[in-house]
């Protein structure tokens, strides 16, 4: 093979991977914060994916406009779930919380199913057969798309934490739990205002990958996987970590499927998670012990 | 020996074993083909369940990754009888072999490079995937198209070569719970298990107090994983067929550990009533189901679900524990 193709596709990685990582993102966020592993995370995704669908069918908009609202909407429903269910978990032991959300996800694939069916569905869009060339690297229109509002939303939520007083309360939150309470910062609902956030980045992610690829309601324990080896990669409750994790996870996988078969491709993934976890557990921008 | 297992044990608590061994064992000459595989299931659950407990309700290590020592107890078993008539019964030395060196494996880099809590839990998860792929690429067992065990009609049960009928399997699996109670019972009350019950609770204390606690974790993740081998041994002459994508699969994980962790943490009669309960809604369900004519995927999942999100929010600690103060069955001394 030229070796052009390579170029091709680990670009092509590249960009879907930021919107991995911005999937990624909300988790660590959460878990950031919450310090809750939302085992849900995957279910999360196929929900705003299917919103995608949904929407763009009734209103034939673009789905990267349609992220604003379903971003929206996600952060309603994480929001509400933190405040109503996963509040009272916050000083349970791991594998209660472990098991509530994986009792959300149960429901949340069925319900997915029970309403959508088992078949993948997908979207056209007026740019899904467009690319663009620069040099000898041909990628598709939709991924730099998706990849830049990727970029945006992320930019937008590395904004909101560094310089609005919210954002720092939320920090306050995640730094020390006590002290937060101490100064008078109704630390419940800040949490479920993280949670909510958290939603939201799925929500955007979902949306922008809708553009890219099909949804089933059984790839959403994938996606939680996935979700989970790109935050550790990068650094559990990192924000710029969980980026920088999604775009080499997504250019791993793209390039193992090429080099090797396609079907193996995400034990390359699975196999850097490991490498990582071994020789820098806290991830490759995590902060030293948690 | 038998005193001290039986030291503190209450006396009704015993009785109430003892009937429901009797109850299990008398069970397959009244239950037809359905309701024996239920009962299959059930003994299954509850063997499994015990075999996590070890790691998780004894050492407190949170394994998400169990199903990684089921399917390779499958395939060592199942590969070595296909491709060489060798016996399950020394096709399982394999089996334990292979799960309690993978076991091992992931229990030595894990403990050696401080991967604990969250980290641990999904570097047991990253283990089964990487063995789900790689077991969709392993020619000698045929890869992602399966691998099948030769099915005949019986017309006795072969317990040499495991082929027979389910009452067969049904036994062995009773005798197989009801070994892992009582392993795991002695186990709880050796040295060992005292010293893994210092580690769950405070692996910084148990190791000031001179613990070796590298060294214990590893025992309880190579028994653990070597126990639920067996369940996989069982599993492949059962079923026949296996499948890397549904053996090693993450929901086989989660399936396995939920029995536990319903029933009662920790526990030795958690596992046990978690398996009732879970495989007996989830096939009641099913009956209910079939009645109703109601014919909708995932609709029994979704009432899973809701039974399962109702029972970790009001019951934090299992059914377990709030039954047997209940009964006065609680453990005394």
């Amino acid at each position: 093979m030229p070796v052009e193709v390579y170029f091709n596709v680990a670009a092509s990685g590249l960009l879907t991977g930021l919107v991995y990582g911005l999937m990624a993102l909300g988790l660590s966020v959460i878990f950031g914060v919450v310090r809750v592993v939302n085992f849900a995370h995957g279910e999360m995704m196929t929900l705003a994916m299917y919103l995608t669908l949904v929407l763009f069918g009734a209103l034939k908009l673009d789905p990267l406009i349609l992220l604003v609202p379903i971003a929206a909407v996600m952060f309603a429903f994480g929001y509400l779930l933190q405040a109503g269910l996963i509040n009272p978990f916050i000083n349970r032991p791991e594998h209660s919380q472990f098991m509530l959300l994986v009792a959300l996800a149960l429901i949340l694939v069925n319900v997915q199913l029970i309403i959508f069916g088992p078949d993948a569905k997908g979207i056209r869009t007026a740019y899904s057969f467009d690319s663009f060339q620069m040099g000898k690297i041909i990628v598709d229109a939709s991924k730099v798309y998706a990849a830049g509002a990727a970029l945006v939303v992320a930019a937008a939520l590395f904004a909101f934490f560094k310089y609005t007083l919210l954002g720092k309360a939320i920090r306050a939150c995640a730094d020390n739990y006590d002290g937060a309470r101490v100064v008078g910062l109704n630390v419940k609902h800040l949490y479920a205002l993280t949670f909510g956030l958290g939603a939201a980045c799925v929500g955007a992610a979902g949306a922008m990958l809708m553009v890219v690829a099909d949804v089933t309601p059984a790839i959403g324990p994938a996606y939680t996987l996935l979700a989970f080896v790109i935050v550790i990669t990068g650094g559990l409750g990192s924000m710029p970590g969980a980026l920088l994790g999604g775009l080499l996870i997504g250019a791993t996988e793209a390039l193992g499927g090429v080099l090797f078969t396609p079907s193996a491709k995400s034990m390359f993934a699975f196999a850097l998670l490991v490498l990582v976890l071994l020789f820098r557990p806290q991830g490759i921008l995590g902060r030293k012990a948690a | 020996m038998i005193a001290r297992l039986l030291e503190g044990v209450p006396r009704r608590g015993l009785v109430c074993l003892a009937a429901l061994f009797a109850l299990l064992a008398v069970f397959p000459a009244f239950a037809g083909g359905y309701l024996l595989s239920v009962g299959f299931l059930i003994l299954y659950f509850a063997f499994v369940g015990q075999a996590w407990n070890i790691m998780m309700g004894f050492a407190g290590q949170l394994s998400l990754g169990h199903s990684l020592y089921v399917g390779l107890g499958a395939y060592a078993a199942a590969a070595l009888y296909v491709h060489f008539g060798i016996s399950p019964w020394i096709g399982l030395g394999a089996s334990i072999a292979v799960a309690a060196l993978a076991g091992a494996v992931i229990g030595f880099l894990a403990f050696r490079f401080g991967v604990a809590g969250v980290y641990f839990a999904i570097l047991t998860i990253a283990f089964a995937e990487f063995a789900r792929i790689g077991f969709d690429h392993f020619r000698w067992v045929q890869g992602s198209s399966g691998f099948f065990l030769p099915v005949a009609n019986y017309t006795r049960n072969d317990l040499w070569n495991l082929r027979g009928s389910p009452v067969m399997f049904y036994y062995l699996m009773l005798v197989m719970t009801a070994g892992a109670f009582v392993l795991c019972h002695a186990l709880l009350r050796s040295r060992m298990g005292y010293y893994w019950l210092a580690i769950r609770e405070s692996p910084e204390a148990a190791q000031a107090l001179g613990v070796n606690v590298f060294r214990y974790k590893m025992v309880a993740v190579v028994i653990s994983a070597a126990m639920t081998s067996l369940a996989g041994v069982i599993f492949a002459f059962y079923y026949n067929n296996l499948f890397p994508e549904q053996i090693f699969h993450i929901s086989r994980s989660i399936e396995l550990i939920l029995g536990p962790i319903i029933g009662g943490i920790g526990t030795l009669v958690g596992p046990l009533v978690g398996a009732f309960l879970l495989t007996g809604l989830a096939e009641g369900m099913r009956e209910a189901m079939l009645r109703l004519g109601i014919d909708v995927p995932g609709v029994k999942q979704v009432f899973y679900g809701i039974c399962l999100l109702l029972v970790v929010v009001f019951l934090p600690h299992g059914v377990w524990p709030p039954l047997a103060r209940a009964f006065g069955l609680e453990r005394k001394g």
